[in-house]
């Protein structure tokens, strides 16, 4: 009886623990972005105080002001979404065609080139940054899309990815009976392969979405005219200033931060299956 | 006229067989890959290597300086600095990432947790987030002033306030805060997913035998775990040795001694010194640490592995 009235007791206890493990996590996961809207919303003085302000305050549209009369910001938040829906389309087509060719098409060397497109996956890509720096002012497109889009196409892991979804999804017996009755490769690619391979778009879009809209280092070094600034490379311009105003910088981050955030909530399961599946399944 | 076309024509016919159709099909269906990869990945990594052993400023003509450039670095003490500050930041960002990520997940796959969908999307949130926001706002928490957050909650333990920016150790707990607070839940969801990929019967089975909780762990999850622990352990590894955005944000023009990263001392040398040369050769160097070190990670992996 005692025995199992210890054992019950250490089972409250693992139970109480664990809880408390995930809850200190959670709010440790959410907090800074309440503090990122308390801030936004809370001017220089009150931030810069001792102590400091803690609930929101009511300055959330005067720090946004000071945010558009600093920086270009629904500019670059054009210009990010528009370099990352292209660059994510194209990535969708160049990888789904390539895919498909790698699974279904017989040609010479396939699996030697298809070997090749798997090594170019573990070089750093800061190695020919300089070069490729080089490269885009000779194009001269020095702050123009092409120059985030064109080198955005290239996608290893896309290719990867569909060869394998396509492989396993798109039966051999329908590619051949739609050959017989005379459709040409790119018809039985467009038709019949593409119907299928949806959801594998769905995985592959957030994750070329996510990482054109959040990169900083290449569009930091190529975009060097305002108007062409994404939106992180934009963000940095709040930190650039003499007079920190730290209500102003927040209100700008919050604002960048939100609406991927809030399409996260309304699809987090699409997403965490999205970005984590890929990496252990490659 | 006519014979010569209907022969001509029959010829084509012949050419373009199904096989060499559907093989045509394929290397136009992959060009655009090898196209744009030679233009902008491979063409530049190799220029790279080239540029290594060049005197250049992007304007002037290019001067062979043989190994100068290499010298030039590996005496520059800056530059051991870079790589110092990138390894302490790689160890203090990344193991506790992993750790911790462990635990969580063991925590989140419990039976008796109940809510485990809201945990999730918590702890999967901050990597939604840009590095560059996550930069910012740890920037501001971080604030050497006795009025930034983390220096208030340290007021209230009666500590002194610290001066994150401008210290030595300061710099690095702050930067190296950002990376964990970022990534620890995604490698969390990854731990989750390979934990749920044990079957449970071995849990079951193990019981029966009349294992304990410790048994449990250390014979089946931890070895059964282990392709997706060298998995994280690799790509973490990669990451940190490209931090960029973390130091730049925080530390800002002033490129300090105590924050600076190999990447962004090759940042600074190719944009803010024009100094193409020693840029390139920097770029070298941390390429060959890459491969030592992921070459250890994969002997490593083997050797487990058996």
């Amino acid at each position: 009886m005692g025995d199992s009235y210890t054992q019950k007791q250490s089972k409250i206890f693992a139970k109480s623990f664990l809880y408390f493990l995930l809850a200190i996590s959670a709010i440790l996961s959410i907090f800074p972005f309440y503090w990122m809207f308390v801030m936004a919303t809370n001017d220089n003085s009150a931030i810069n105080s001792l102590p400091p302000a803690f609930i929101p305050g009511g300055e959330l549209v005067a720090n946004f002001m000071n945010v558009i009369n600093t920086i270009d910001f629904f500019g670059a938040i054009w210009n990010s979404l528009f370099v990352s829906v292209v660059t994510t389309i194209g990535v969708l087509f160049l990888c789904s065609l390539a895919g498909y060719a790698f699974a279904k098409l017989k040609f010479k060397g396939r699996d030697i080139l298809f070997i090749a497109i798997l090594v170019t996956m573990m070089i750093p890509p800061q190695l020919g940054l300089i070069p490729q720096y080089y490269i885009i002012t000779k194009l001269d497109w020095l702050s123009d899309m092409k120059a985030i889009i064109f080198p955005g196409l290239i996608d290893a892991f896309g290719i990867f990815w569909m060869r394998q979804y396509i492989s396993s999804n798109v039966p051999d017996e329908l590619v051949d009976a739609a050959k017989i009755d005379g459709c040409s490769n790119f018809r039985v690619y467009w038709n019949i392969a593409i119907p299928v391979i949806i959801p594998a778009f769905a995985t592959l879009a957030i994750i070329r979405f996510m990482y054109i809209w959040n990169d900083f280092l290449w569009p930091l070094v190529v975009l060097r005219e305002e108007s062409a600034y994404t939106i992180q490379v934009a963000l940095r311009g709040l930190i650039d200033n003499y007079v920190r105003d730290n209500g102003m910088i927040m209100s700008g981050t919050f604002w960048a931060t939100v609406p991927l955030i809030i399409i996260f909530l309304l699809f987090n399961r699409l997403f965490i299956s999205s970005l984590t599946e890929g990496a252990v399944k490659s | 006229m006519e014979q010569v076309g209907s022969t001509s024509h029959k010829k084509r016919k012949k050419f373009w067989t199904e096989e060499r159709k559907e093989a045509f099909s394929g290397y136009i269906y992959i060009s655009p890959f090898f196209i744009l990869f030679f233009i902008f990945g491979l063409f530049p990594i190799l220029f790279s290597f080239y540029l290594g052993f060049q005197k250049w400023n992007g304007l002037n003509e290019m001067e062979f300086v043989g190994f100068q450039n290499f010298e030039w670095i590996l005496t520059d003490p800056i530059f051991w600095a870079s790589l110092s500050n990138t390894l302490i930041m790689w160890l203090l960002g990344t193991l506790p990432q992993l750790l911790i990520g462990i635990i969580l997940a063991y925590a989140l796959n419990a039976s008796i947790i109940k809510m485990k969908s809201v945990f999730r999307v918590s702890i999967f949130m901050p990597y939604v987030t840009s590095t560059v926001a996550v930069a910012i706002v740890f920037g501001v928490m971080f604030n050497s002033q006795e009025f930034g957050l983390i220096n208030v909650i340290l007021g209230t333990f009666g500590l002194d306030p610290i001066s994150w920016s401008t210290s030595e150790w300061g710099v690095k707990i702050a930067i190296s805060t950002m990376v964990f607070w970022r990534w620890v839940g995604y490698n969390t969801i990854i731990y989750l997913a390979g934990l749920q990929g044990i079957p449970h019967e071995l849990y079951e089975a193990s019981v029966i035998d009349g294992a304990t909780v410790r048994q449990k762990i250390q014979y089946i999850t931890i070895p059964l775990l282990r392709p997706i622990i060298i998995l994280t352990v690799f790509t973490s590894t990669i990451g940190a040795l490209q931090l960029f955005t973390e130091p730049l944000i925080y530390i800002g023009r002033t490129y300090r001694e105590e924050g600076i990263t190999v990447v962004l001392y090759l940042y600074r040398e190719a944009f803010s010194n024009l100094a193409f040369g020693p840029a390139s050769a920097a770029a070298i160097i941390l390429f060959l640490i890459i491969i030592v070190l992921s070459t250890i990670n994969v002997f490593i992996a083997n050797r487990i592995g058996r």
